[in-house]
């Protein structure tokens, strides 16, 4: 009996493993790890201090409340209606961009889009990857150009802090562009590589955490919900065994 | 107090003769096989998950926008803005998935143990409609968030009826009611989804459940118990061999429910987007008619049937072979009491043919559902560099499209012919865990 059991148990557990590699297959390309952990306070303030200071001049944050933000990071209102918001919302409207969009369209060739779920649907790594991966390429309308997006629209907003990093190609095959090999910092900028790692990482992280601000509440509420259960199924098993104490004894 | 409690019962009884004898026709004195093992769990699970799709999808209703200009915004509010609307959604997105798996293992179970098989083809008939409004239903939810995947899902399914010879166009014009998937598709969809279709499931759950007690609960044995001795501890006409559901099997079944609940909500906390796969990252972009996901597919529990869409090629130019391959796959298992000819009903008593058979079904099934999802198209040029694709994919999808339909032919020669050496079937269930 046990070993039927644990037969008809073992093909339970297969046919549930078989389909865990098919799992583990998705997510796209193997871009490095961005290494952001949305848990982390002092990293989601620094990104949140970056994303204002250099990204929503073009990009909005539409899903998201300037009063949100100083309950989930830990700020109070005056930090964040003096350090954070400079579009002159009210405190509980969403982060709008500026940026006039017949304008931008103009600029760039299209509008900058709304980031409030970039990190759901490119995936947070892609964010940081993206953001350590501008160089110089004149042959492009606005002068930059990225390796992990080629030929996207938007410059390195970031160049001050990270510098002027240019491609280094490889031989060209005949017929084909050369590939670009590696890049290289050409004029350094006030962080150095490391530290502007951080930073691509901080606001990766911000990212993430607008995309889905539930994400702290759900990890830290989840970790009681799981220990409530396991206990509460513990108490359903003695329960059933408890029952089943007669069945077992009548043959 | 307890004078209180029976004089109510009393009135009631006067009132409504027939509700104490229906209950224990059903709960008390439905008596089961005691030897039901962990496949049986399935079948109570998926009722709970019903409930819980149609609890958590009442509460999602009262803050969802039925429009196309408001849908995706409303889905982020229900996110973002209302109390707990994050973990409602996320109870009905990942209960969606959980269904399927449920329902998936329901009817392996099903297959396994020949619970299709007579007196109960009833059962497996009603069983194979609840699947298919199911599929309907999830197909329609998961259009409702107006993401990009949600709109480029809806018009490559609903391009699905385009293929059907002379009617095709203006049929796929008409479901639509546009030209794209549009407001008016939302908002037909909104309404099948929350009322129209979840009416015709609960009938019919209802139905499979009624045409279950009528011929008793099979088991892991395949042994009919009404058949065997009779006189067990609560009555002396009844089975020896069963046991009544409740309160048995009501408290098994509670145990079951409380693994499951903790491994949902251990999705749910952690991982509700399940790497992709119950939340995809397409569908966290609002609908673009004018921008395609790179690599479009449905969701997951779609792909087994989509790769048989996939691999079938297109004749005498029509691809209509592919859409009555993936019908076909679901009607062959509707068909199942009668391409299984075998007298024998549980895999523990079966040829060696029938369990090869059924092991080659599963794998089958499974690698299709790899292939319906794209994970064949990353794997094979990883794994083997340098080779054509596309050749190989479709390579081998149509090796597991064959082995999916040789199933049903093989079954059907194995069993009709008589190749099939049976063991011996006890006259008694083996006994239980």
């Amino acid at each position: 009996m046990i070993k039927r059991y644990l037969s008809s148990l073992a093909l339970a557990l297969g046919l549930a493993a078989a389909t865990v590699p098919a799992f583990a297959a998705e997510g796209g390309e193997d871009l490095p790890s961005a290494g952001a952990n949305v848990a982390d306070k002092a990293s989601l303030q620094r990104g949140a201090k970056l994303f204002f200071n250099y990204c929503v001049g073009c990009h909005s944050l539409k899903y998201v409340r300037y009063s949100r933000l100083a309950t989930d990071l830990d700020l109070s209102e005056d930090e964040v209606m003096n350090n954070l918001n400079f579009t002159g919302a009210k405190f509980g409207e969403p982060v709008i961009s500026h940026m006039p969009a017949d304008s931008a369209k103009a600029w760039f060739g299209k509008d900058p889009p709304d980031l409030s779920l970039e990190a759901r649907a490119k995936g947070t790594d892609f964010i940081y990857n993206y953001l350590l991966s501008f160089y110089l390429d004149p042959s492009r309308p606005v002068g930059w150009n990225n390796t992990v997006f080629p030929n996207a629209s938007m410059p390195n907003p970031l160049w001050e802090l990270q510098g002027l990093q240019v491609a280094v190609h490889g031989a060209a095959k005949p017929g084909e562009e050369a590939a670009v090999e590696k890049l290289e910092i050409a004029q350094p900028g006030r962080m150095s590589p490391e530290e502007f790692k951080g930073a691509a990482r901080d606001l990766a992280t911000f990212l993430e955490y607008t995309a889905e601000p539930a994400a702290l509440q759900r990890q830290s509420i989840g970790v009681w919900v799981i220990l409530f259960l396991v206990a509460l199924t513990f108490l359903l098993y003695l329960l059933k065994h408890e029952y089943w104490k007669d069945v077992h004894e009548s043959h | 107090m307890a004078n209180v409690f029976s004089r109510i019962g009393d009135w009631v009884n006067e009132r409504a003769p027939n509700l104490a004898p229906t209950y224990r026709k059903h709960m008390t004195e439905y008596y089961a096989p005691k030897n039901f093992n962990l496949w049986y769990y399935f079948g109570s699970l998926a009722l709970l998950v019903l409930v819980n799709q149609i609890v958590t999808g009442i509460f999602l209703t009262m803050n969802y926008k039925t429009s196309a200009a408001e849908a995706f915004n409303s889905v982020e509010y229900i996110m973002r803005d209302v109390e707990w609307g994050w973990l409602i959604r996320y109870m009905h997105s990942t209960g969606a998935s959980l269904f399927f798996v449920v329902v998936f293992l329901h009817m392996f179970r099903g297959i396994m143990y020949g619970s299709f098989k007579k007196p109960r083809e009833l059962v497996w008939i009603l069983g194979m409609l609840i699947f298919l409004v199911l599929m309907a239903e999830a197909f329609m939810g998961y259009v409702l968030p107006w993401g990009n995947m949600s709109f480029w899902g809806a018009k490559v399914i609903i391009s699905l009826f385009g293929t059907i010879p002379f009617i095709g166009d203006s049929l796929v014009q008409w479901i639509m009611g546009d030209f794209l998937p549009a407001d008016a598709t939302l908002n037909r969809f909104f309404a099948l989804h929350v009322i129209a279709l979840p009416l015709v499931l609960l009938l019919l759950v209802v139905l499979h459940l009624a045409a279950l007690h009528e011929v008793g609960s099979n088991n892991p044995d395949g042994v009919d118990v009404k058949h065997g001795p009779k006189g067990n501890r609560w009555d002396a006409n009844k089975p020896k061999d069963a046991i009544p559901f409740h309160p048995y099997y009501t408290v098994k079944n509670l145990f079951g429910t409380g693994f499951f609940i903790t491994v949902a909500a251990f999705i749910i906390f952690f991982a509700p987007t399940f790497g992709g796969w119950f939340l995809e990252h397409d569908n966290f972009t609002p609908a673009n008619n004018l921008v395609t996901p790179s690599h479009i597919k449905p969701s997951w529990y779609f792909t087994p049937f989509y790769a048989i869409l996939r691999m079938i090629p297109s004749y005498f130019g029509t691809a209509i072979w592919g859409v009555l391959g993936m019908f076909g796959a679901i009607l062959l298992l509707a068909l199942l009491p009668w391409i299984d000819k075998g007298e024998v009903r549980s895999v523990r008593f079966r040829g060696l043919g029938f369990r090869i058979a059924l092991g080659v079904l599963v794998v089958s099934f499974l690698a299709l559902g790899l292939v319906g999802a794209g994970v064949t198209a990353e794997v094979i040029p990883a794994w083997f560099p340098g080779v054509d694709v596309t050749t190989w994919e479709n390579a081998f999808g149509r090796l597991m499209v064959l082995g999916y339909f040789g199933f049903f032919v093989f079954v059907w020669i194995y069993t009709r012919f008589g190749f099939e050496k049976t063991k011996p079937v006890p006259e008694r269930v083996t006994m239980h865990d």
